[in-house]
């Protein structure tokens, strides 16, 4: 008896069976013709002058931890979206809708911080 | 047994359908884009260069495949797949069509995978595609793909919050994360007699969001600052080459038919046909494609008519336009349903 899942593995087995084949099928099918010029990083035709890990603007690091703040929320909410019809019909809606304007209010005043402190401007 | 070898077939199906799609849409973008600047576009190959997609298919194949020399070898070669495999499968969940038959009593439905949790199923595959980016800018050991990758992950993530946050909003007021039940708990009423009770009139805000996060989500045009040519030459993948190079391509046209089918679904009542209420399984499934085609168009036309935005445009107009946008509409969505 297949469960949705099923189908789902089924559909992981040609997507990952389709990638596999068309990556070895071109390495096999292609040219290989190399040499020192082709092998330096694309830079427009200059040589390159330093490796390419070079450090990175600060902002990247701030947009993921930011991200994985608000990420976290809406995780929360899932739960409660999920649920807020059965609430309502209990009639326990604005019961629970009061504790998650509470929660969300807490991280838009979280983002509000962020935002007076000026994290969310870029060209600082 | 029957129900397995229907389920494979169907299964088979989709993904054809999937990857011919990803084919046309690229032949689609070439031929509109020549429209609107007043060319004839690709008309050599085939008629009216129809057999296009499959021409550039087996060229990429056989390409010279170019890979950096050093220690990353390995996450060069990981990094295409893991950017197309996630866009291929976060199709799983579109529910394309209703009921199509009935077998041992087991229903065969309209998509791959009737999930339960199809919302967070979509969001969390889908959300999966940023490794391969990052992934493959970084491995290139090269500048312009580093910082083309940085940059498309920064992106991706601001807008995707506001994407969850906006689904979230459409899974309250449907009471279930089930997408194939989302499309039908807007076909079961009409609002003032006559107009149907899509979301997209419930929720304009949320849907106007829900498109504009769907172009940034997919590094799609006023937003591409992953490939962004006149700064950063390819972007993410520059040094890729071969059908390495054309991986990536399909995953993020994939990604852009996901997203036009997810818009579909969650906003234009999936594969319901306006005033006809028993329409049978292959007219809702023309709907649904109709539906999803319109916004494939609007992502190609839309490339070809507005100007690029400025990085820290887009970093702004996420976390201070979006965002705070995002969270007011769920809030009254919330308030509304609660009294």
């Amino acid at each position: 008896m297949p469960t949705p899942y099923t189908a789902l593995f089924i559909l992981l087995g040609i997507v990952v069976g389709f990638v596999v084949l068309v990556t070895v099928a071109s390495n096999l099918l292609g040219r290989k013709r190399q040499n020192a010029e082709k092998d330096s990083p694309y830079e427009c035709g200059m040589d390159s002058e330093s490796p390419a890990r070079v450090r990175i603007s600060i902002h990247f690091y701030l947009v993921a931890v930011l991200f994985i703040l608000f990420d976290v929320e809406a995780l929360f909410l899932i739960l409660w979206a999920g649920s807020a019809e059965a609430f309502n019909a209990a009639g326990h809606g604005a019961l629970v809708f009061a504790e998650v304007s509470a929660f969300v209010a807490v991280l838009a005043l979280a983002l509000a911080y962020v935002w007076r402190k000026g994290g969310l401007e870029w060209d600082r | 047994m029957t129900v397995l070898l229907a389920t494979l077939l169907k299964v088979l199906v989709i993904f054809g359908c999937l990857i011919s799609a990803a084919g046309i849409s690229t032949l689609a973008e070439r031929k509109i884009s020549a429209w609107i600047q007043l060319r004839r576009g690709p008309n050599r190959v085939g008629p009216f260069g129809l057999l296009q997609p499959l021409a550039d298919g087996i060229k990429f194949m056989f390409k010279e495949e170019f890979v950096p020399p050093g220690k990353s070898r390995f996450l060069f070669i990981l990094a295409p797949a893991l950017a197309a495999v996630p866009a291929m499968m976060s199709v799983a969940v579109i529910p394309f069509t209703g009921r199509i038959a009935e077998i041992d009593g087991t229903p065969i439905l309209g998509s791959v995978a009737d999930l339960d949790m199809g919302a967070i199923f979509i969001m969390a595959v889908s959300g999966l595609g940023v490794y391969g980016i990052i992934l493959g800018g970084w491995a290139s050991n090269s500048k312009y793909p580093l910082l083309g990758g940085l940059r498309a992950a920064a992106q991706m993530i601001s807008y995707e919050l506001s994407m969850i946050l906006i689904i979230l909003a459409i899974v309250a007021m449907s009471g279930t994360l089930n997408l194939r039940e989302i499309a039908d708990a807007q076909n079961d009423h009409t609002l003032l007699g006559f107009l149907p009770a899509w979301n997209v009139f419930l929720q304009p805000l949320a849907f106007v969001l829900f498109v504009i996060c769907t172009f940034a989500e997919t590094n799609r045009h006023p937003f591409d600052f992953a490939e962004c040519e006149s700064e950063l030459v390819g972007g993410f993948h520059t040094e890729y080459s071969s059908m390495k190079f054309a991986l990536f391509f399909i995953g993020e046209y994939c990604a852009m038919i996901v997203m036009a089918c997810l818009t579909t679904t969650l906003f234009l009542g999936g594969a319901s046909v306006p005033f006809w209420a028993e329409a049978p399984w292959f007219i809702g499934l023309g709907s649904f494609v109709f539906k999803a085609a319109a916004f494939m168009f609007l992502f190609i036309w839309v490339r070809w008519s507005l100007p690029r935005f400025r990085y820290d445009q887009l970093m702004a107009l996420g976390w201070k336009v979006f965002l705070p946008l995002a969270i007011t509409n769920i809030f009254i969505t919330g308030l509304v349903l609660a009294l």
